[in-house]
């Protein structure tokens, strides 16, 4: 298959952008997006240029590094996947494909496709935890966790933290991926102890490091790799919304 | 070099009880005084740096990833062990002992491994408390499923992404840390050398990977948790930043590096599909509970699966192993299937591949339970090879997955250099020769959570330690020769890049140290590895400068010290003459195929000291003793 890629080339923050057009030759339906760029970054090289620069690492999807806005929509056009498992033939023999980094003010840009995450790790430094240290448990099964909780955690907790959800709205908005842990962890009963405090923190460092609001426009569901449901910013906002009423474990 | 393993007295149970009575302890007041280096933020960096952070140590974390959160160990797909016993299955703390021993082939320290298993139900306890959601039943209990040629249900998991929920768990224990100001975090920073001062490893020379710049900290104490090496076969299920250099430079500075040669092909990956191909993706071991593993009878059956009646297949492991069939452990199943791929019988375009297939179990139990079953995995297989596995076999076939080797550490799993301690995959301790499904997310666990709390707050205790500014002269001399190495990469302007030399390397390793190892093979790697060494030096093109994010640079660091490190696992692959475990080779198997050990004269851990680039290393041996347990004949007919 051959392709015409139009890709963000940019030095660093301070410099400026610009699309730069590369031809992909005999690209092999059975590579991954991340693998054809490896081919095209191997020829640059042998050129004596210099390659494109991306986050990877796992590439089966569950790292959370990639994150690659092919043709307008994060990590490419099929759903339920990271750019890593990606698969060139869900595309057209021929196609242009357009890619991007990730574009919102809280990941500024550090060089070609590579940008600063960093915002969404402080908030779950904010309150994304259960204090507890190590030692001292109780034995797994005392406390007992509907299985049906334990599930809805789970679908939670699948998130990989790679900002699809903020690249997708418009408003650059980071509720999918703070809703994500506030659930998984209000659904389960280690979590309750700081349930109030840990919405009211996650949600102010939220908005601290320049994430828009939600305005339910459910792009962030229709990106995200994990499939994870806009459901759970309803239970967000519900959570938010009793933790400024309820002030008692301030 | 002398290796003292420190395996306290006593009876093997009482041992770590007693061993931690007898460490020393640091004042709380104090902790605050100490400083720790830790190098790695997977499942034993990060566990090990939280729970640090908490005892009131200053601990600063680095990690090569954008986050701590992306750590390798995140891509464990089935589950962990311990000896609960809630399924009331028979299983005991001495029998997770006694399968991993086994498992192992008899190569690992007996205490250690003891310890192990004491401490895997404390680990199960401390996940839950931290809201780690593993899957329950209807009454609310912790459900358990048996993985991995164990024969009884120990194995807790959160659906095929457990690795992922241990490392959010202690990544978030670490937030909580950082939060609280006790944990400093370096992302983006790899670890270029270690820096030794009088003796003990006092500090690391880092790389700032966005602005290129180097820099030294200095600390009471170093841990690394770096992870394995599997990816100097250049194709694993590893991810591709995973490297060995962290632990290659800590062994450069004189830490020994025990057992290289142990590395862990596992057996249900999905094929190579071509040249391009940048890693090999894993399907959960756990399919092998429904899936029938087969190839044709005759050498070129080209025809297509549903084609090959069924007197023309060969269920090769339920025949050879009638009583684990599909379920034989990981180095069995891969020699078996790397056995009938030689004898031309492979599936696939490239003929390296044989058949698991669903249709029986299909069959039984319906479509529907068995896409429930596995979740993830059929679509995953899916998008990776366009064919869809519930209407025709899916084709697997042997991958590099995971390295018990490591740096050798004693039971207080400190390194050979007083003050370097090694945690998790990066050590060498408790999976000896061959590592069981499930055991690895327990190991990483263990070290960081509940042993180097104890044997750092020893090591601290009794030393007397000079503070060793990053402006002293090891610190300067150190930076000296990472700035030098550095330039010298960038200087070569050659004509080919990391890649190719790395691809190059993997090939050569996997074609000669790989599943199946002789000593005239590892005598042709031995000779071919210095010659690409060579070129390397000499043709090698980096782009880009030091003083930027320059992604082949790294690159090129890391291929350097794999292009050095592979010479060594050769020579232990060559020292070892009998088979054990994952190490097979193939001038010691019995008539019908099985490894063959050698317990008169190779029951020992092999330690390697560094004597220079291209030289012969030194061989240390620390012979292993079993009061416990009875090397026996590892059989699963």
């Amino acid at each position: 298959m051959n392709f015409t890629l139009h890709i963000w080339r940019q030095k660093g923050p301070q410099d400026e952008g610009r699309m730069v057009t590369y031809d992909a030759r005999d690209i092999s339906p059975d590579m991954s997006f991340l693998e054809m760029l490896d081919v095209l970054n191997q020829e640059l090289i042998t050129k004596g240029e210099e390659p494109i620069a991306f986050d990877s690492d796992c590439r089966e999807g569950i790292c959370g590094s990639c994150c690659l806005m092919i043709n307008g929509v994060p990590h490419g056009p099929e759903r339920g996947v990271a750019t890593c498992q990606t698969y060139m033939r869900v595309f057209e023999d021929g196609q242009e494909i357009y890619v991007e980094p990730w574009r919102a003010r809280a990941f500024p840009l550090v060089k070609d496709l590579i940008v600063d995450r960093s915002a969404l790790d402080r908030i779950i430094q904010a309150g994304g935890f259960v204090s507890v240290n190590t030692g001292g448990a109780p034995d797994g099964n005392a406390v007992l966790v509907p299985k049906t909780h334990a599930e809805r955690a789970m679908d939670a907790a699948a998130c990989i933290g790679c900002g699809a959800c903020v690249a997708a709205c418009k408003n650059a908005s980071a509720m999918l991926f703070t809703a994500a842990k506030v659930a998984h962890l209000a659904l389960l009963p280690q979590g309750q102890p700081e349930r109030r405090r840990r919405v009211r923190n996650m949600v102010e460092q939220m908005d601290r490091e320049g994430f828009g609001n939600c305005t339910n426009y459910y792009e962030c569901e229709a990106a995200c790799p994990k499939e994870i449901s806009v459901n759970f910013i309803a239970q967000l906002n519900r959570e938010y919304l009793a933790a400024c009423l309820d002030g008692s474990d301030e | 070099m002398k290796l003292d393993p420190r395996v306290p007295s006593g009876p093997l149970a009482q041992k770590w009880e007693r061993h931690r009575f007898e460490m020393k302890l640091v004042n709380p007041a104090n902790k605050r005084k100490f400083r720790i280096l830790v190098v790695g933020t997977g499942l034993a960096g990060a566990s090990a740096a939280a729970s640090l952070a908490e005892l009131g140590y200053n601990v600063e974390s680095f990690c090569f990833q954008d986050s701590p959160r992306r750590a390798h160990s995140i891509a464990a797909q089935g589950g962990i062990n311990a000896a609960k016993n809630y399924q009331n299955d028979g299983d005991s703390i001495r029998r997770l002992f006694y399968d991993t021993i086994k498992g192992g082939d008899f190569r690992s320290r007996e205490a250690n491994v003891f310890r192990l298993a004491q401490i895997s139900v404390n680990i199960i306890d401390q996940c839950v408390a931290q809201g780690v959601p593993f899957a329950r039943e209807y009454g609310g209990q912790l459900s358990n499923r048996s993985f991995g040629g164990a024969q009884v249900s120990r194995t807790f998991y959160c659906r095929g992404q457990t690795g992922q929920q241990l490392l959010l768990g202690a990544y978030q224990a670490m937030c909580r840390q950082i939060r609280a100001g006790r944990i400093h975090m370096h992302p983006r920073t790899e670890m270029l050398d270690l820096v030794v001062v009088e003796g003990r490893a006092r500090g690391i020379v880092v790389r700032d990977l966005v602005s290129g710049q180097l820099q030294s900290y200095s600390g009471d104490a170093v841990i690394l948790a770096t992870g394995g090496y599997s990816t100097v076969f250049y194709l694993s299920t590893n991810a591709k930043g995973c490297n060995v250099t962290a632990a290659y430079r800590a062994y450069k500075r004189g830490a020994a590096f025990a057992n290289p040669c142990f590395t862990q092909i596992h057996p249900t990956c999905i094929p190579v599909s071509g040249e391009h191909q940048s890693k090999l993706t894993l399907m959960s071991e756990s399919l092998r509970n429904d899936g029938r593993i087969w190839v044709p009878k005759e050498p070129g059956d080209r025809r297509p699966p549903n084609e090959i009646p069924e007197e023309d297949r060969d269920y090769f492991l339920e025949r050879k192993y009638p009583s684990y069939g599909n379920l034989a452990p990981r180095d069995i199943a891969s020699r078996a299937a790397k056995e009938v791929c030689d004898e031309g019988r492979g599936v696939g375009p490239n003929g390296r591949g044989v058949y698991l297939d669903f249709a029986d179990a299909i069959r039984r139990l319906g479509e529907p339970v068995i896409r429930e079953r596995y979740g993830e995995l059929f679509p995953m297989y899916q998008r990776i090879t366009g064919e869809d596995a519930l209407k025709q076999p899916m084709r697997i076939y042997p991958a590099p997955h995971y390295t018990m080797g490591g740096l050798w550490v004693d039971y207080n799993l400190m390194s050979t250099i007083p003050g370097l301690f090694v945690l998790g995959e990066a050590n060498f301790s408790d999976h000896g020769a061959n590592r069981l499904g499930a055991s690895a997310l327990m190991q990483g666990l263990a070290d960081g959570y509940f042993i180097i709390p104890y044997t750092l707050s020893d090591y601290l205790a009794s030393t007397k330690q000079t503070p060793a500014p990053t402006d002293g002269p090891e610190f300067k001399r150190c930076e000296a020769e990472v700035r030098e190495r550095i330039a010298r990469l960038l200087s070569i302007k050659g004509k080919r890049s990391a890649q190719s030399f790395h691809r190059q390397l993997g090939k050569l390793m996997w074609d000669q140290c790989g599943m199946a190892r002789s000593e005239q093979s590892l005598k042709k790697a031995l000779n071919e590895i210095p010659a690409i060494r060579e070129e390397f030096w000499n043709n090698l093109c980096v782009t880009g400068r030091e003083q930027e994010l320059n992604q082949e640079l790294e690159y090129a660091g890391r291929v350097a010290d794999f292009l050095e490190f592979a010479e060594l696992l050769c020579y232990d692959a060559l020292d070892r003459d009998e088979s054990c475990g994952a190490h097979f080779r193939i001038e010691h198997q019995t008539p019908d195929g099985e490894a063959e050990r050698n317990d008169e004269k190779y029951a020992y851990v092999s330690a390697w000291e560094y004597t220079g680039v291209g030289k012969a290393p030194i061989l240390h041996k620390e012979m292993l003793e079993f009061e416990e347990v009875h090397p026996s004949v590892r059989s699963y007919k």
